[in-house]
């Protein structure tokens, strides 16, 4: 197989930048945040390839691979790059950037469990962890994937638990400031 | 001794047992927690991985709350809270600060990962001296995630692939903290909801690292790696076709029961894997 001839093309380097900076550019290929991620096993581009293909420009490839919504954030490729590359802040900035240009996520429970997140804190200033998991549940179609792995009975089991033992809220708490934070979160539907 | 205090979401419900150890255990050391009035969350993963800007400012709207306070050291038991509020003021009190919609105003107190409070030599001598039963004959492995140690830059820490704080306060009620690799090996997090095959994966990893290494517990101060490897253990251990039995301690409920105080049993009754045949077995329950 003949390797695939890439046009460079450094626009969405200079987009990511101008966000940052995440110094992608100075990344040498040594593969230290690959060889030390811990979720490489569930990604489709290693995280030095997706530096290497940001360099590259190749937009489309970046924006709906796996890799970035995968990322756990452990921030130990960050921690650990010797060209100080900020390459987990990175994978964040590219989610932002795919979700802002409409590329469908390629994981849509991660997404959809994102979104939950910041529609719930929208509505009393601080997570209400009682109604987070049903709506992420019935959003996201996850509760079908507990149907069809059979992991119900243990969730169910978990669940009635988690309440008889106390760690179930079942009031949640408004804050005086709402309207900050709604203001905050509001934005990015604006977009 | 007085301290601002921010607690974070996940303490006022599914943590409740991390949140009322830290408030026994800080009482009976005469440690004052002034809850930052009016706190929001801190966005936690959800805003840092869609919108940034966003997770400063949340952030940032609590640090300015704290700047309002008189103390001069802020206590922040959630790792992640923790990160995301130093991630806040370094970005506020940076080149690029003029990106958010909101400004610092005021100084802000010192910003303490609870656990590496809790390690400070001063606190420690003061933890000794109420130790009343000693943990003895409890070897665990203390287990750290990554938001406490990473990225320095932001976290502060020195010896972040090989934290110690954690082993210290344990050593200190007079339990063995046994070494091993996994410390800051991450445990999934948020993805136990959205994807608990990566969970199982690298959870399943450090329970196997644990029991090879001899521990019978595991020593935590993040409640979101509690949850992850106290609430599956079973279906994970399902999973990897193996049995595990490993209590998940967050540190300040040992210091509650080395120090007897009131309610320490009460706090690891919340848990699901259930810790008291170990400590019976150990005397220590």
């Amino acid at each position: 197989m003949s390797p695939k001839i890439l046009d460079p093309d450094y626009r969405l380097l200079e987009q990511i930048e101008a966000a940052g900076p995440f110094h992608a550019g100075a990344c040498f290929q040594c593969r230290k945040c690959t060889n030390g991620c811990p979720v490489t096993f569930a990604m489709d581009l290693y995280p030095d390839e997706v530096i290497r293909l940001v360099i590259l420009g190749q937009r489309k490839t970046v924006l709906a691979c796996q890799t970035i919504w995968v990322c756990a954030a452990c921030e130990t490729c960050t921690t650990r790059c010797p060209n100080d590359v900020r390459i987990a802040e990175l994978m964040d900035c590219l989610k932002e950037i795919a979700f802002q240009a409409g590329f469908p996520s390629p994981q849509p429970r991660i997404s959809a469990l994102h979104e939950t997140f910041l529609n719930n804190i929208k509505k009393r200033g601080r997570l209400y962890e009682t109604t987070l998991l049903p709506v992420y549940l019935l959003k996201s179609g996850g509760l079908v994937d507990k149907w069809n792995s059979g992991t119900w009975h243990y969730d169910l089991k978990l669940g009635r638990q988690m309440l008889s033992k106390g760690r179930v809220p079942l009031k949640p708490k408004s804050i005086e400031g709402i309207g900050e934070i709604r203001k905050i979160l509001a934005r990015r539907k604006e977009k | 001794m007085q301290l601002t205090y921010y607690p974070g979401c996940s303490l006022e419900g599914s943590a409740r047992d991390y949140a009322e150890s830290i408030r026994g255990v800080c009482a009976a050391l005469n440690i004052g927690l002034a809850e930052i009035p009016d706190w929001n969350c801190c966005g936690a993963t959800a805003a840092h991985s869609i919108d940034h800007r966003a997770s400063i400012e949340l952030a940032g709207r609590n640090l300015n709350l704290a700047a309002e306070l008189p103390h001069a050291d802020m206590l922040v038991p959630c790792p992640m809270c923790f990160n995301r509020l130093k991630t806040a003021a370094g970005a506020l009190g940076g080149e690029h600060s003029q990106r958010y919609g909101i400004t610092l105003e005021g100084s802000l107190p010192q910003i303490w990962d609870l656990a590496n409070f809790f390690a400070t030599e001063e606190v420690l001598a003061a933890t000794a001296k109420q130790v009343k039963n000693p943990l003895k004959g409890l070897k665990a492995v203390c287990y750290y995630g990554c938001m406490a140690s990473r990225p320095p830059e932001i976290t502060g820490a020195k010896d972040f692939e090989d934290p110690q704080a954690l082993d210290r306060i344990i050593e200190n009620l007079g339990a063995t903290a046994i070494p091993w690799p996994f410390k800051t090996d991450c445990c999934g997090a948020s993805q136990v909801l959205s994807r608990l095959d990566i969970v199982s994966h690298l959870v399943g990893k450090l329970y196997d690292m644990a029991q090879r290494v001899g521990a019978q517990a595991i020593v935590v101060s993040c409640q979101m790696c509690q949850a992850n490897l106290d609430m599956y253990q079973q279906k994970i251990a399902a999973d990897w076709d193996r049995e595990f039995s490993l209590p998940v301690f967050y540190f300040t409920e040992l210091i509650g029961l080395a120090c007897n105080v009131q309610g320490a049993s009460d706090w690891i009754a919340r848990h699901i894997t259930d810790p008291l045949p170990l400590l019976r077995e150990l005397k220590l329950g």
